[in-house]
């Protein structure tokens, strides 16, 4: 998982364009929406697409991506249970 | 009826070295490329790391100048913005379109789409100020940011506006440009000038002020002039305000066929006048007619025609009013006329 | 006739309920939508969207209008070209120049339609290149002004989807600022694989037919169309001794400056837009009968747009959207939502908002769900873009 983690925060700085970041700045459980990393809901999308397209999850709910990408430890974890790749 | 439009700002990301630079008679740089991209200014000092994340070129230039023209102009909050850009956000419509074709539609990044539509930087530009007044964006080639300045003037006229934020905005892109320069490469005569990019902003008031850089006279457009029209044309447009000599003519000079239509101004109306290219220094881009404009500003103020740009080279007393005149392969004319606000 | 009226004169369209005026009128009041797969789009989307697709093929839109089969005609401009002739008309136009006359088109997709076919083809020859010749928005502005032979003043105004709304605003300040004294205002979009793409990416599509202002909608259609309205001067009405199907009486635009995409939860753009609107008609809000809404059945707009109505009017006026007739026709949805708004005031009827079952539990507003017979003396049309580009139309009966 903490491999996992690590690879998750490099991620989100690459696709997100967070290039002002380090992966030390980002907490595993620090909120990423809203307060904390602020991102919104266009960031959204873009993870939604980077769970289809590099583990093959497929979210459609927006009421449970909430949930998922509420911060990196709870996306992790989702990851795990569900990815196919 | 027609209020007094004064030009009281103006800022330029160019590819020269334009933005925030006072000395840039003095370091033009002519090139032989067939492109030259911006020489754009470190963002990080004008942009917040959180917004900059997202913006593509393109809204990087046309924030820096929008703000750069607010601030010289002392303006906070503008009664209005106007954008004109011939091809829109290249960078960003192409990345969407070649992930559309190379991934088979799928795994596309949203933020490319949403980035691509042709008024993001007046949109991008009214996020940063939470600005909520009228916002418009033209989108019609070579008169794109002659269009945003009618619109302004317009609205000045109806008593809607005093400080609007006017601007032109161009972007490169990566392979439209180079199909662009195959297809130019192709003609016989096409475009000789290297194709470029750049953002220049305005603010276009009411209001007289003691920085005021000239008097926005007169700007019209036309789609179509056929050659044997064009001096009957200028001339028309000279006489509604009782102007019988120019002191300076800027041209669209851009080494094509259709290069024509200012010969036909040189060798007969102008002949005597002194006469300005500049697509030789900014390259060639659907708004590269707000670089002309910013350069005529920037020949009042100095009161001085750089060699570089200077055609015919003739002997000048003052320049006080100023025409350009541009037009796009025989289609997308335009004439503005400024005049000094001293 | 009040000094603060532009006079409408003829109107033309094209949709996928119909190719003409009338038939776009008849499947209104027969409540027949027009939404289905897309036949003419090779996407792997195909079998999950409906879209109002115009089932003429390229080839079928140059034979009607007897162009010429080897100039390389985006889809854009043949459709925009279809509805401004008719438009010229039905406007009773015999010679275009014998009055000082423009045209401002409207358009988001413009040449990409092309674009997209041949931005990644191999052939390496100069004459291959020719798709970026049209690529940019106001190349099918060009050729419509060239089929009708306008040659000074043509513009092309690209704001998304409120686009053609403000093509149409801006001529009726060009007429009443007497620069123009006729102008030939509208939009036209065309179905293309980057938009399909771009909105599915941003989750806003349905898969079924769309549901504005239901709680249960799950976003909306993308439609293809373009329609065009002929705006004259005072001076041409009397000289020529025209018709005048009704007026812009009102028009104004704000933004959001709230998100790139998202519109504020109290709808602050769409606010101030319609309140200026109602403002510039010099009329009482009370007055506005029936509003054509925006309408696109996404959970944001929906809910940002009813907000704003809530916060404007005491009494909410008769409301509905007309895209589950037609899809969201983007850039061109300014102008086709114009027609419907003027033949509604002109026939009296209130087209009914298609699909919708419940209302939403935010809301508690309820569209007209039937053909409904009402004097109407002015309606509201609005239309509001990506970039918070918000835009409110008043069309007001020539009495």
């Amino acid at each position: 998982m903490k491999e996992l983690k690590e690879e998750l925060k490099n991620k989100i700085i690459k696709e997100l364009n967070l290039g002002h970041l380090s992966v030390q700045d980002i907490s595993d459980n620090d909120p990423l929406f809203k307060e904390g990393l602020g991102l919104d809901s266009i960031d959204a999308l873009e993870l939604i697409v980077m769970l289809d397209k590099d583990y093959g999850i497929k979210l459609n709910d927006p009421i449970e991506a909430k949930k998922v990408f509420e911060s990196i430890e709870n996306l992790a974890s989702y990851i795990n249970k569900n990815r196919l790749r | 009826m027609n209020k007094i439009c004064y030009i009281n700002s103006a800022s330029s990301i160019s590819s020269q070295n334009t933005f925030k630079n006072k000395n840039f008679f003095k370091e033009i740089v002519v090139s032989n490329e067939r492109t030259t991209p911006a020489l754009e200014p470190n963002y990080s000092e004008i942009i917040s790391k959180i917004s900059i994340r997202r913006m593509s070129k393109i809204t990087k230039m046309g924030i820096a100048t929008a703000q750069s023209a607010l601030k010289k102009a002392n303006i906070i909050m503008p009664d209005a913005i106007i954008t004109g850009t011939g091809m829109g956000c290249l960078e960003n419509s192409e990345k969407f379109l070649k992930s559309i074709i190379e991934n088979k539609e799928e795994f596309l990044s949203p933020t490319a789409f949403i980035q691509s539509t042709h008024n993001t930087v007046g949109a991008q530009i009214a996020l940063n100020l939470k600005c909520n007044n009228y916002n418009m964006t033209f989108v019609h080639g070579s008169i794109s940011f002659e269009l945003a300045l009618i619109d302004s003037q317009l609205l000045i006229s109806e008593n809607q506006a005093n400080n609007i934020l006017v601007g032109g905005i161009d972007e490169l892109g990566k392979k439209i440009v180079d199909d662009t320069l195959k297809l130019e490469n192709h003609y016989k005569n096409g475009i000789k000038a290297p194709l470029s990019e750049g953002s220049h902003f305005f603010i276009i008031s009411s209001i007289k002020t003691s920085n005021s850089l000239a008097i926005l006279k007169g700007i019209e457009i036309y789609h179509k002039i056929f050659e044997n029209e064009i001096l009957n044309k200028i001339n028309l447009f000279l006489k509604k305000f009782n102007i019988s000599e120019i002191d300076v003519i800027i041209l669209g000079f851009n080494g094509d066929i259709w290069d024509k239509y200012y010969k036909i101004l040189t060798d007969n109306l102008f002949k005597n006048t002194p006469q300005v290219q500049y697509k030789n220094i900014s390259g060639e881009f659907s708004t590269s007619s707000s670089f002309g404009l910013w350069l005529g500003l920037e020949l009042i103020k100095k009161q001085n025609i750089p060699k570089e740009v200077y055609l015919n080279n003739i002997k000048y007393n003052k320049i006080n009013t100023v025409l350009l005149v541009n037009q796009f392969k025989g289609t997308q004319f335009s004439f503005i006329l400024i005049e000094s606000a001293l | 006739m009040r000094k603060n009226f532009v006079s409408i004169t003829g109107m033309g369209i094209i949709s996928s309920i119909g190719n003409n005026l009338e038939e776009n009128f008849s499947a209104l009041i027969n409540k027949k939508a027009g939404l289905s797969q897309t036949s003419h789009i090779n996407t792997i989307h195909k079998n999950k969207i409906k879209v109002g697709e115009i089932k003429y093929t390229n080839n079928e839109l140059i034979d009607l209008l007897g162009f010429d089969k080897s100039e390389n005609y985006s889809r854009t401009e043949l459709l925009g070209s279809i509805a401004a002739i008719e438009a010229i008309k039905n406007s009773g136009i015999k010679s275009i120049n014998k009055y000082k006359t423009g045209l401002i088109s409207a358009t988001s997709v413009g040449g990409m339609v092309n674009t997209e076919k041949y931005y990644m083809s191999n052939n390496s020859g100069g004459k291959s290149k020719n798709y970026v010749k049209s690529h940019h928005a106001g190349k099918s502005t060009e050729r419509i002004a060239d089929s009708l032979n306008i040659t000074d003043y043509i513009s092309t105004i690209s704001t998304a989807c409120s686009s053609a709304a403000n093509a149409i605003m801006l001529g009726a300040r060009l007429i009443k600022s007497k620069k123009l004294d006729r102008v030939i205002v509208g939009g036209t979009d065309s179905l293309a694989k980057f938009t399909i793409n771009g909105f599915n990416t941003l989750m806003l599509l349905s898969e079924k037919e769309c549901m504005p202002f239901d709680a249960n909608r799950t976003g909306l259609n993308l439609g293809e169309g373009s329609a065009f309205i002929v705006l004259e001067s005072e001076e041409i009405i009397n000289k020529e001794k025209k018709r005048v199907l009704a007026n812009i009486s009102g028009y104004a635009n704000a933004n959001d400056a709230f998100h790139q995409t998202g519109s504020s939860d109290k709808g602050d753009g769409a606010y101030l837009a319609i309140k200026k609107a109602i403002k510039i008609a010099d009329i009482k809000k009370d007055d506005i009968d029936y509003i054509n809404m925006h309408g696109t059945a996404t959970t944001n707009n929906d809910l940002s747009e009813g907000e704003a109505i809530k916060r404007i009017f005491n009494s909410i006026p008769p409301f509905s959207s007309t895209k589950p007739y037609t899809g969201h026709t983007l850039a061109a949805a300014g102008a086709i939502e114009a027609v419907f708004s003027i033949l509604a005031l002109n026939n009296n009827i209130i087209f009914p908002n298609l699909n919708f079952k419940n209302k939403m539990p935010e809301l508690n507003l309820s569209p007209v769900t039937e053909i409904t017979y009402k004097n109407l003396k002015n309606v509201l049309s609005n239309s509001f873009g990506f970039g918070g580009n918000c835009t409110a139309l008043i069309f007001s009966k020539n009495e």
